[in-house]
């Protein structure tokens, strides 16, 4: 069992062997699949409450502030003691609400998100499962969280969240096409959905720089479109709190509540791993042809640290504009998408689908 | 036996329904409760319910004598106490025919100006933050610290100073108050360009401001509109040009005025009338006379029996104070005429047919403060 920070895939395979030698296939797989489950979780957690203080870091130095400072060095444990009180918080349960509706809601937005991070590929030989249609499963799985949403605004008999409701699922529904014909042009690219792929097929450069033009005008509509489809700033409509106090989880409380601020920054996540395995290479080093000395040195830096860095590098950035921009407003929104995104979208795949025909991408 | 009042409810089209906005609500700025009527996201209308922060200003006054009545008019308008304090100094002196001294005028118009520079401030901060944008809240609250560090060296209080008295001033400027002045002008000119590249140049902004909320001068006039909101629909209604008070005949400043009568032009009046504002303390900060803080004033003041009115142009409008005396040293009835409530009257008007996020807009620039409203 050799294992590397380089290449889990024979690490892994280890573990494997190991269990179906043990254990019958049934209960193997069993044991796997809970494993899986487990460290998932754990990851989430992880995830989850280090990008809540970065985002409360990235905009207090935004804004002139200091952010969390009291909790721990630096205020790190913050996101730690807010999620206690969170636990420990009354759950309100609103009169004349649909209850079944409103304690299925968070679970659903959470675990949308839960079974796109699934796919995604950390480094080499480090993913739960590596569908051949990859692509297409997350920007499927990814497009359920609406429907909880959908349900958490209807269920709450509250008007605010209704129209917060209401918004967002125009808003996913429209920006889902700009989502997944932005991924499109680069599976015309790649020539395939699988994200194993994907990734490989980048390792002598990132499709960003491949693709020409082209490549980058998707990833540009994609950051757009990923964020208003995360309900994010300047896109954050369904929560708009100047408008709806908090849009469709104004009446949630305590844990519920947690689901889904969790689910928000997983799903940024999510798409921020996205971009950057599908755009920026994943968790292949940044490579430059002919230089082998600087591709040498590029590929010690191990594969984790470059998958994260280029999710940070896009997470910041998804950050960076909702701290600047004020928030559009739900007709100009929807103007942005199918007036000036769509079009753009299928042009830039037709001319994408035409330079691949020529050869003309590196 | 109780009698029960029944206020009339209003029909409701098919397809309407009324949400109610405040009197908690991040974007009425305070404990304003609006009632609007929506079809889908469209507003249809607006019904303003006020009192909730009605402390009954006015009816106090009739039993304070009026050095009294001078802490009473900061918690109106508190983002403008400093011009509060300056209608009721004026009126008072001018029915007592009272010479102030030039150092007193001075100071009180620097005062006033500073006055206007902060609560524009602010302004700027909440209305960046209903639309959307967080961080113009923290840019507006730092700028305006240093203009309330100013004031604490000098009053003695940070927001509701009651510096002013009839006659003059509480007590005489701080040694380095003009020193600070001059450094948060140069340090301002400054930040008022990040305020410009943050929200003024952004297309998100733009849209979401041009063409909202239209009111022509007409309405303007027939709305009362006054202030910043007035003049963005060209409606030169400046009290400092019109019936100039303290030293607003001397200084060279332009009264702001933009024609479109849209939330865009309200905005850019307020911007420019900060920088006009630096350009009058620009002008009297170096040239301050010695001289008396205060005028020589009787122990108790007495107004001769009579009606006066007094006005001034607040950060919001036009401030209007109407006093009847029956000799006594306190009013008999003092009414405030306040720009907030005025202002007010007209959103309704205004956010009809557009979307609530535009009513949101809206009312950020009326720029409410709903203690005036309800004094």
């Amino acid at each position: 069992m050799a294992f590397s920070i380089y290449d889990f895939t024979s690490f892994n395979q280890a573990i494997d062997k190991w269990l179906y030698d043990l254990l019958p296939p049934v209960l193997a797989l069993i044991v796997e699949m809970t494993l899986i489950g487990l460290l998932f979780l754990v990851f989430y957690a992880i995830v989850g409450l280090f990008l809540v203080y970065a985002e409360r870091k990235v905009c207090a130095f935004m804004q002139n502030r200091v952010g969390p400072n009291r909790v721990g060095p630096y205020g790190i444990f913050q996101t730690i003691a807010d999620f206690i009180k969170l636990l420990m918080k009354e759950l309100i349960m609103i009169r004349n609400s649909d209850k079944l509706l409103f304690n299925l809601a968070p679970f659903i937005v959470i675990i949308a998100s839960f079974m796109a991070i699934a796919a995604i590929p950390f480094a080499k030989g480090l993913h739960a499962i590596d569908f051949d249609i990859g692509i297409m499963y997350v920007i499927a799985v990814s497009s359920l969280g609406v429907v909880g949403v959908l349900l958490a605004g209807w269920s709450s008999n509250n008007k605010y969240s209704l129209i917060g409701a209401m918004r967002s699922g125009a808003q996913i529904v429209s920006y889902e096409l700009s989502v997944g014909l932005s991924l499109l042009t680069i599976i015309v690219l790649a020539g395939t959905m699988q994200f194993s792929q994907v990734v490989e097929g980048q390792a002598n450069g990132w499709f960003i720089f491949k693709g020409h033009i082209p490549a980058f005008i998707a990833f540009v509509v994609f950051l757009i479109a990923s964020t208003a489809e995360t309900n994010r700033g300047p896109f954050d409509l369904a929560e708009a709190e100047s408008e709806l106090t908090a849009g469709f989880h104004t009446e949630y409380s305590g844990i519920k509540f947690a689901f889904f601020f969790l689910a928000e920054y997983m799903n940024m996540f999510i798409v921020a791993s996205i971009a950057a395995t599908v755009f920026l290479g994943g968790w292949m080093p940044f490579h430059v042809g002919g230089w082998a000395g600087f591709n040498h040195i590029m590929d010690w830096i191990p594969p984790l640290f470059w998958y994260f860095g280029k999710t940070g590098f896009v997470i910041f950035l998804m950050m960076w504009f909702k701290w600047t921009f004020p928030r559009l407003r739900i007709d100009q929104l929807l103007n942005l998408e199918w007036k000036y995104l769509l079009p753009i979208n299928l042009v830039n795949i037709l001319i994408m689908a035409f330079i691949v025909l020529m050869g003309w991408h590196f | 036996m109780k009698e029960v009042i029944h206020t009339p409810v209003q029909k409701v089209e098919e397809e309407e329904y009324h949400i109610n906005m405040g009197p908690q609500h991040p974007s009425t700025h305070g404990v304003l409760r609006l009632v609007v009527t929506l079809q889908g996201e469209i507003v249809k209308r607006v019904q303003p319910h006020c009192g909730y922060i009605h402390r009954g200003i006015e009816k106090m006054c009739e039993k304070d004598t009026y050095p009294q009545i001078i802490h009473l008019t900061d918690r109106m308008d508190y983002l403008s106490a400093h011009i509060n304090n300056h209608a009721v100094c004026l009126l008072v002196e001018n029915a007592l025919q009272i010479d102030v001294p030039e150092r007193v005028k001075y100071i009180r118009t620097i005062m006033d100006e500073l006055t206007r520079i902060q609560s524009h401030q602010l302004w700027w901060a909440s209305f960046g933050m209903d639309l959307g944008g967080l961080t113009c809240f923290f840019y507006g609250l730092r700028d305006r610290e240093k203009i309330l560090d100013i004031w604490e060296e000098s009053t003695g209080a940070r927001f509701l100073q009651s510096y002013y008295t009839p006659g003059g001033l509480m007590q005489d400027i701080h040694p380095d108050f003009q020193k600070h002045v001059k450094e948060f002008i140069k340090y301002f000119k400054k930040k008022i360009k990040d305020y410009d590249r943050i929200l003024s140049g952004n297309i998100i902004w733009l849209e979401r401001s041009r063409g909202i909320g239209m009111l022509t001068k007409e309405e303007a006039i027939n709305f009362a509109v006054t202030g910043p909101s007035g003049r963005g629909s060209g409606w030169s209604c400046d009290v400092r040009k019109h019936h100039p008070y303290a030293l607003y005949d001397k200084v060279d400043f332009k009264e702001v005025l933009y024609y479109g009568g849209d939330t865009l032009d309200r905005y850019r009046v307020r911007m420019d009338e900060m920088r006009e504002s630096m350009h009058i303390i620009e002008q009297l900060i170096d040239n301050i006379p010695e001289g008396d803080y205060t005028a020589k004033m009787k122990a108790v003041i007495k107004l001769p029996a009579g009606e006066y009115y007094q006005r001034v142009e607040s950060a919001r409008g036009e401030l209007g104070v109407y006093c009847i005396s029956d000799g006594n040293k306190t009013p008999y009835r003092l009414k405030f005429r306040t720009p907030s409530f005025s202002n007010l009257g007209v959103l309704d008007h205004l956010s009809r047919e557009f979307k609530i996020a535009d009513l949101v807009a809206i009312g950020g620039s009326l720029d409410l403060v709903i203690p005036d409203i309800d004094r």
